[in-house]
């Protein structure tokens, strides 16, 4: 699983508000290379939540990226910014672990990269 | 030469998880048909719900990577072994999916409204007794409720919500679901659509459909352009030959 997703994943369990990051608890990272693109970082940079990306890459061992992004207009020229965004949103892999969430708790299992996010009967 | 699907003998398997049949190979003989469509309409994130053996995603990334090397995909299955078994047959071929495991889309549909470009789905579409629909194991894949339905009503308002703008949905269906009846919701929700495939086996008449939104003028008019005389022609003819046949 990487960041990419992790910026996606809500806890669906009825009534919880709080839903939105999972925490993550890393057990194995490993990082795999990906070709640098720089128009997809752009067009993802709108959609993703900072200082969710930014916590889950800490939690992952990378603490590499700014507190907040860099305006619109400065990250197309800050080529060095784009390069970090990229490593932490696209080449980090959680493989073993849990998405916890923030509200109740719960962990969702991450195993062999697959976060396992079914919820229980009593949890609809 | 590079195959344009997956190959059949690197797709991995398990007791518990739907192995690619021919409901598999129509809704990727409908991607390989559109093929040309897909690449130009350029998707940035395409994704299937219920990837089970992962053949289909696997197929799909690998008839669009050569043209289009850098699209994400997104995989999900309620099936935590599917899922497993999704990425084993990934990494066989080479490519990757984020691969959740997930009832439908349930934990995504907030945070990944609006951004889907391709949807795929081969839905469980037989006819069943309602107590059989979701449950644990092999039989989800295929167990449908009654007219088949149950999983894909419950689907469609979430595809509706994930489709971007430009978005497409590619659907397997039977006839047995009504898919006459399929098109008219989707019309509803502003949707037109078409026939992709149309296969008859031994036992299931398929359906592939693909639909598109209707204020998306640029599919409006490739949707049309495509499906040219020769188009119809051809499969009118192929139509009923196979009849003749049986």
């Amino acid at each position: 699983m990487r960041l990419i997703v992790h910026n996606m994943l809500t806890c669906n369990i009825k009534g919880v508000i709080n839903k939105f990051p999972l925490r993550i608890e890393a057990e194995k990272v490993i990082k795999k290379e990906v070709d640098f693109n720089p128009d997809f970082l752009r067009h993802m940079l709108a959609k993703i939540e900072w200082k969710a990306l930014v916590d889950g890459a800490r939690s992952m061992g990378y603490t590499e990226l700014p507190d907040h992004a860099p305006d619109t207009e400065r990250v197309e020229s800050d080529e060095s910014f784009l390069k970090k965004f990229h490593h932490a949103l696209l080449e980090l892999h959680l493989e073993e672990g849990s998405l916890v969430c923030q509200e109740t708790g719960r962990k969702f299992p991450v195993d062999k990269g697959v976060p396992n996010m079914v919820l229980r009967e009593d949890e609809v | 030469m590079k195959s344009r699907t997956a190959d059949i003998h690197l797709v991995s398997s398990h007791r518990e998880v739907y192995e690619p049949c021919d409901d598999s190979f129509a809704l990727v003989d409908a991607l390989l048909a559109d093929q040309t469509n897909l690449i130009n309409h350029n998707p940035k994130l395409c994704m299937e719900i219920g990837s089970g053996s992962g053949y289909v995603i696997t197929s799909l990334i690998l008839l669009l990577k050569e043209s289009l090397p850098n699209v994400h995909y997104l995989a999900t299955d309620t099936n935590p072994i599917a899922a497993r078994v999704t990425n084993e047959t990934l990494q066989a071929h080479g490519v990757s999916a984020e691969v959740v495991c997930t009832d439908i889309a349930s934990c995504l549909e907030e945070r990944l409204s609006g951004l889907v470009d391709v949807m795929v789905m081969n839905p469980p579409y037989v006819p069943t007794p309602e107590y059989e629909v979701g449950v644990e194991g092999i039989a989800s894949a295929w167990a449908g409720g009654e007219n088949g339905r149950s999983v894909i009503d419950r689907v469609l308002p979430v595809v509706d919500r994930l489709l971007s703008e430009r978005g497409w949905f590619y659907l397997v269906t039977l006839t047995s679901n009504y898919p006459s009846e399929i098109c008219l919701v989707m019309r509803e929700r502003g949707y037109a659509s078409r026939i992709v495939v149309q296969r008859s086996t031994e036992e299931e008449n398929l359906i592939v459909l693909k639909f598109w939104r209707d204020e998306d003028e640029e599919s409006v008019v490739k949707e049309t352009a495509s499906v040219s005389f020769l188009t119809q022609f051809s499969r009118s003819l192929s139509s009923f030959v196979e009849k003749q046949w049986r």
